[in-house]
């Protein structure tokens, strides 16, 4: 199981660093379905089972073809879309430098802190009839917090794209 | 899983975080700032789960569902508005979109 662990940390980070270095838009995407796909295996290896089906069958799948939809949509030329130099001067390193410090603040902080021994799962942790009780009893507010999101973005996406331009 | 382990996986997360981050400030095309959106998500959600295995409780899964619901909706706006701006010019770059400036 560690080796499995390893590994998927491994090419998380590797598939995560494709993504902000790839130039070119669709191989950005799919150093990101790689990425995503490496989390779910992290995630079971959690004992998260159903959020990591749920991680693959939802972002790796549908949120990633969306994606991969508006990148062939847009950028099929195979050609970076942003422009050559910044008009910010310094962006690069400074951009840089910043993440550098946020990454020493994180680390510190997480080894500094003194953490218990992880308590033994229960029978049945992680699965969907444990989500689901946990959803539906404890954090029923929350669901339907969600579903008025996803009602919200969807309605707001259709409103954005579909305005009608009188100058056309 | 021993002690050692929690702390690699929050060490793992906030790499994921840092470079999620580096993207966002780094890279001026709208769609890998929005990729590297996700990469934070996908962080925080790793970060949530580890420690509600830690905790042997099933709250951080929730939250985790919560963190896939918005990071879908944001994305699908968030792809919605790169594709408005890209109706009306050629190239993308977040320095060219200024149009709400006074």
């Amino acid at each position: 199981m560690s080796v499995v662990v390893l590994i998927a940390a491994a090419v998380a980070l590797l598939a995560a660093v494709a993504v902000v270095r790839s130039p070119v838009p669709v191989r950005s995407v799919l150093a990101l379905v790689l990425n995503l796909v490496a989390l779910a295996v992290l995630f079971i290896a959690l004992n998260a089972e159903f959020m990591g089906l749920v991680q693959i069958i939802v972002y790796a799948g549908a949120v990633m073809v969306m994606f991969l939809f508006v990148v062939s949509l847009l950028g099929a030329r195979r050609e970076a879309i942003e422009r050559e130099t910044s008009l910010l001067a310094g962006q690069e390193p400074l951009g840089v430098a910043a993440g550098g410090l946020l990454l020493i603040a994180l680390v510190l902080g997480m080894l500094r802190q003194a953490l218990p021994e992880p308590q033994a799962v229960y029978d049945g942790f992680g699965t969907v009839r444990a989500f689901g009780a946990s959803l539906f009893y404890d954090h029923v507010f929350a669901l339907q917090l969600a579903a008025l999101l996803l009602l919200v973005a969807v309605v707001g996406v259709v409103v954005l794209i579909a305005r009608r331009d009188p100058g056309r | 899983m021993p002690g050692m382990a929690v702390q690699g996986y929050l060490v793992l997360s906030a790499v994921l975080f840092v470079i999620g981050l580096v993207g966002v400030l780094v890279r001026r095309s709208p769609l890998v700032t929005l990729m590297s959106i996700e990469l934070m998500w996908g962080a925080a959600a790793l970060l949530f789960l580890t420690f509600s295995r830690l905790w042997a409780a099933m709250d951080g899964h929730v939250f985790t569902f919560m963190i896939v619901a918005v990071g879908a909706a944001e994305a699908a706006v968030g792809l919605a508005l790169i594709v408005l701006i890209f109706r009306s010019r050629d190239k993308a770059d977040v320095d060219d979109v200024r149009a709400l400036r006074g």
